[in-house]
């Protein structure tokens, strides 16, 4: 049986991955070049300014803008705590003052006499960042953050919920074209990276998610599923910052679709090793697919070169797989190109190949709706 | 009447120190997301047109990084096509034009890198932040949030919002000329504190305009530190009843090509090229409609539907608009059309039954593969459905968005006391509508124009007596731009080149009962003698080619408005094109059958009358 994979997307039994793990902003790095790291050590870390808040003391004392610096007891610079007076009006004769307290604790960072607001600075936020993938640092980028490599397996899926997260890979479905279905998660799945084969059923993933597994990664899934498990419909394939309780991974696409085989059977080979998974997908300029990075401490064989994508170009016995209706899913190998556009059933003229699919059958397809697979 | 500003299209002709009749070659790019596009424009016979285009992607993305490589693959294929040498040894486009070799002036249009993407803030949403949107929106940006004092959230969750987004450029305006400084001075401070990071680059600084008070700028100045790249500029609403946003759009241009595209890869050096300051790609269509609507003194929208984002502009008595709908689209944001219409929204539109679980699935599956094409019929006619909604719900965004100014005060006579109308209402008029323009992949390229001239109406519903046409091969951005340095040449090959007439379409407003009178017509012209009556829920197609002109007598039944007020007859003047005159008499607002059945066989009939498809 073939393998597939959208031309673009990596599958790669082995690779030198390098990844940069950087602040937000300038901050302390944590370890140094030859450093060995494990995925949830702490790389580098930094304060982001503290969140700000406005308190209008004109409008709260009611006094003309002009009037604030007058009245207040604490001046740029200051500290304040939650319910410290900030300001104080001179009342009549020192009777009747009216008065103002902080809301929130922080630095006075500005009093404005223009519109007697002043803006609290409140504690700095700590950000860390994690090694996410375990490795080597290869590089410091001072003040931001490091450079990581490491041999890895590497698949890239072609659509994800939910962020960072890392677990040992453990099979739940013996073949690609299994459905992953509740009854195959345990309850010794828990903090594991779940290997389903072909659609993962909404049952399953909220089995998951009660379980605790990381991460479940399968070929795919339905939208009615993916609906219900995030309560909403989703309109943009702008994800990673879902808190599902888990991270999700579809490898191949929506509906009834087995994984890849080539897919499934190298997860398959890695069961045990920790792997790094990211569900964060980006369809726009600038494309971000989700990841599953599977770092080996096995030495590579000398005949492992980094290995990372399909090659060549659609020929005359290329393999492909349709990847729109009505032949979605359909394996086959291409037995023609015909140089000039064809009219389509939908009466569009576009470049089309014909392919024999694994049933037999001869169909004629847009280029543009296949992708190549590998033998 | 108090309407929004109505400044002409920036026409730099001077500018560019250009002698028009000295140029007969130009070349024109627009630098998008996906692709470039070069075209040829030469004088033959004394008049200017499009002769050749070339299409190559664009690189502004790694490996290349540079897109000028786009720009240089696109001008190639042009200048094979034209057997004229455009490209030098030098790797540079050749100036001046020769017999053989050369353009006389080369010019540029971006959207690169996910174009111009700004946040806008006023004191209050409706008036002065609206002014600001509007701004932003006519230079042709994205706007990413507009901060008010009223916008309903609370100061820190004004500046936590702040702080997340990372837009290219911030505009502020606030106040009147004259007027309170304190709500101004106050917005800025919200501002300031957040320190806004800018998408690109970290030595760049965040480039912000303030558009604002002339009283309060000594005051917004010492509010921002060295972190930012602060601008003054005339305020864009000096009075409550004038907005004046020239000056604010022609900062945000400015700022766009020194700061932003200067940090996108490659483009100092395609600034240096071009012979006129590259805009905005939408801000270039924009250009380009107002332009014409001008000219020919007609009320005209157009709309542009990508993959992800669908662009609505309209020139109604003189006053531009546009909105950007960011997330209705036919492929990566495909999925977000059917969340915000729903599902059955669209399916009212299709001759088919369908599965719902499946259907649910292939729009997903088109989200995450955004270049895969319909191959069946039925494939093709649900992409159409989709985009009947996707253009009725951007219409709707910017029918809520192109209003009169509001806030202003209104003097009222006993005269107005039953006809009282607040300030605020759409200044967009189906009715007063003459030329609706189609650009975008699915428009473009249908099989069938009777199929664009069908997705335009259903979507729109133009009311009275209304010109339909597509733009041919997406020149517009490239005539925007050219209509900056030599208007007339632009105005001539968008009237020759660049639309393709689709026909009129006949609709009046109203409702009745299906089989009764909806209007008779009487069509006489060059070649064309037909009359007749239109009942109610029916559609009648007419062909009438491309050029002809024939004068409509229409005469709408009690209730139903062609144009001159309720059963009032009415002469105009039609034109033909490719599709041909459509009689609407399914009224207006157009209502579908709620039942589906009913609904179905509606589609069906509608379908056939303008041979839409062939269904089995």
């Amino acid at each position: 049986m073939a393998h597939a994979y959208t031309p673009g997307l990596k599958v790669s039994p082995w690779m030198t991955h390098r990844i940069r793990r950087i602040l937000p902003i300038a901050g302390d790095v944590k370890v140094s070049v030859g450093d060995t790291v494990a995925a949830t050590d702490v790389v580098a870390e930094t304060f982001m300014p503290g969140n700000v808040a406005p308190l209008n003391i004109a409008n709260l004392l009611s006094m003309p803008p002009a009037d604030i610096p007058d009245c207040m007891l604490k001046q740029i610079g200051d500290p304040v705590a939650v319910d410290e007076l900030l300001a104080e009006t001179k009342g009549i004769f020192g009777f009747f003052k009216a008065n103002c307290r902080s809301r929130t604790a922080g630095t006075i960072e500005t009093i404005s006499e223009v519109t007697g607001q002043v803006i609290i600075r409140g504690e700095p936020l700590p950000v860390q960042v994690s090694a996410y993938v375990a490795g080597e640092v290869v590089e410091v980028l001072e003040g931001e953050g490091v450079v990581i490599e490491s041999d890895v397996a590497f698949v890239q899926g072609i659509f994800g919920i939910g962020g960072e997260t890392v677990g040992p890979v453990v099979m739940a479905c013996e073949s690609p074209e299994t459905e992953l279905t509740p009854d195959r998660i345990t309850d010794e799945m828990a903090g594991k990276v779940v290997i389903g084969g072909g659609r993962m059923t909404g049952e399953a993933v909220a089995r998951a998610i009660e379980v605790g597994c990381s991460a479940v990664i399968s070929g795919g899934l339905d939208d009615a599923d993916l609906r219900e498990i995030l309560g909403y419909d989703l309109g943009v394939a702008i994800t990673g910052s879902e808190t599902i309780g888990l991270t999700l991974v579809v490898t191949e696409g929506f509906g009834e679709i087995a994984m890849a085989e080539r897919t499934h059977r190298l997860l398959a080979e890695l069961v045990g090793h920790e792997a790094s998974v990211n569900g964060t997908t980006q369809i726009r300029a600038g494309v971000m697919r989700p990841e599953i990075v599977i770092p080996r401490a096995d030495d590579r064989p000398a005949d492992q070169a980094d290995t990372d994508r399909v090659a060549g170009h659609l020929e005359v016995g290329a393999s492909v797989r349709v990847i729109r209706d009505p032949y979605f899913g359909v394996l086959g190998t291409v037995t023609d190109l015909p140089a000039e556009p064809q009219t389509l059933g939908s009466e569009s003229r576009a470049r089309v190949l014909c392919v024999e699919t694994n049933a037999g059958e001869t169909v004629t397809v847009p280029r543009a709706n296949v992708e190549l697979i590998e033998e | 009447m108090t309407t929004p500003d109505t400044t002409s299209p920036i026409d730099n002709t001077a500018a560019t120190g250009l002698d028009p009749s000295s140029i007969n070659v130009i070349l024109a790019t627009d630098c998008g997301s996906t692709t470039t596009k070069a075209i040829l424009i030469e004088k033959v016979d004394g008049e200017f047109r499009q002769t050749f285009r070339g299409e190559a992607p664009t690189t502004v993305e790694q490996p290349a990084a540079d897109v000028t490589m786009g720009v240089v693959n696109s001008v190639t294929e042009v200048s094979e096509l034209a057997g004229r040498r455009l490209i030098g040894d030098d790797g540079q486009v050749i100036r001046p034009a020769t017999d053989t070799q050369g353009c006389d002036i080369y010019i540029s249009t971006s959207s690169a890198g996910g174009g111009l993407q700004m946040m806008v803030a006023g004191v209050i949403r409706e008036m002065t932040a609206a002014s600001a949107k509007r701004a932003a929106l006519g230079a042709g940006a994205i706007v990413m949030d507009t901060i008010a004092t009223n916008d309903k959230r609370l100061p820190h969750e004004q500046i936590q919002r702040i702080r997340e987004l990372r837009p290219d450029m911030i505009l502020i305006s606030g106040g009147t000329d004259g007027g309170t400084t304190q709500h101004v001075v106050q917005i800025a401070e919200m501002v300031a504190p957040a320190k806004p990071q800018p998408r690109f680059g970290s030595e760049y600084r965040m480039p912000v305009i303030f558009a604002g008070n002339v009283d309060a700028r000594q005051g917004i100045t010492d509010t921002f530190d060295d972190s930012v790249e602060l601008s003054l500029v005339d305020n864009l609403r000096p009075t409550m009843e004038r907005e004046n946003l020239a000056p604010a759009r022609d900062a945000i241009h400015d700022l766009f090509l020194e700061h932003v595209m200067a940090h996108a890869p490659g483009y100092d050096k395609l600034i240096s090229w071009t012979d006129a300051p590259i805009m905005p790609t939408p801000g270039a269509v924009g250009n380009i409609l107002q332009q014409i609507a001008q000219q020919r003194e007609v009320n005209a929208v157009g709309v542009d539907i990508g993959g992800a984002t669908t662009d609505v502009f309209s020139v109604f008595d003189g006053t531009f608009n546009r909105t950007v709908s960011a997330n209705l689209g036919m492929s990566y944001s495909i999925s977000n059309v059917c969340a915000e219409a729903t599902l059955p929204s669209i399916l009212r539109w299709m001759p088919l039954d369908m599965d719902e679980r499946e259907l649910r699935n292939r729009v997903k599956n088109k989200m995450i593969r955004p270049t895969t094409i319909p191959q069946t019929l039925e494939s093709l006619l649900f992409e159409q459905a989709v985009a009947r909604e996707a253009l009725r719900l951007a219409y709707v965004q910017h029918k809520d968005f192109a209003t009169t100014l509001k806030g202003v005060q209104q003097q009222r006579t006993v005269g107005d006391t039953f006809s009282q109308q607040q300030s605020g209402q759409t200044i967009v008029n189906n009715m007063t509508l003459d030329l609706l323009v189609a650009s975008g992949g699915v428009l473009s390229h249908a099989p069938r124009m009777a199929q664009t001239a069908a997705m335009l109406v259903d979507a729109f519903q133009p009311e009275g007596i209304t010109t339909l046409a597509k733009d041919s091969i997406f020149m517009m951005p490239h005539l925007g731009v050219l209509s900056q340095v030599l208007p007339e040449a632009a105005v001539q090959v968008f009237e020759r080149d660049c639309l393709v007439y689709l026909g009129t379409c006949i609709a009046p407003a109203g409702l009745g009962k299906p089989g009764k009178t909806c209007f008779q017509y009487e069509i006489t012209g060059d070649g064309i003698t037909e009359s007749g009556e239109v009942t109610f829920g029916e559609l009648k197609l007419l062909k009438m080619a491309d050029g002809v002109t024939a004068t409509a007598v229409i005469e709408p039944a009690k209730g139903f408005d062609a144009g001159e007020g309720p059963g009032k007859r009415i002469e105009s003047e039609i034109r033909g094109g490719t599709v041909g005159i459509l009689l609407d008499g399914r009224g207006r607002p157009l209502v579908l059958p709620e039942d589906r059945d009913a609904c179905r066989q509606a589609v069906v009939a509608w379908n056939q009358v303008q041979g839409l498809a062939e269904l089995n």
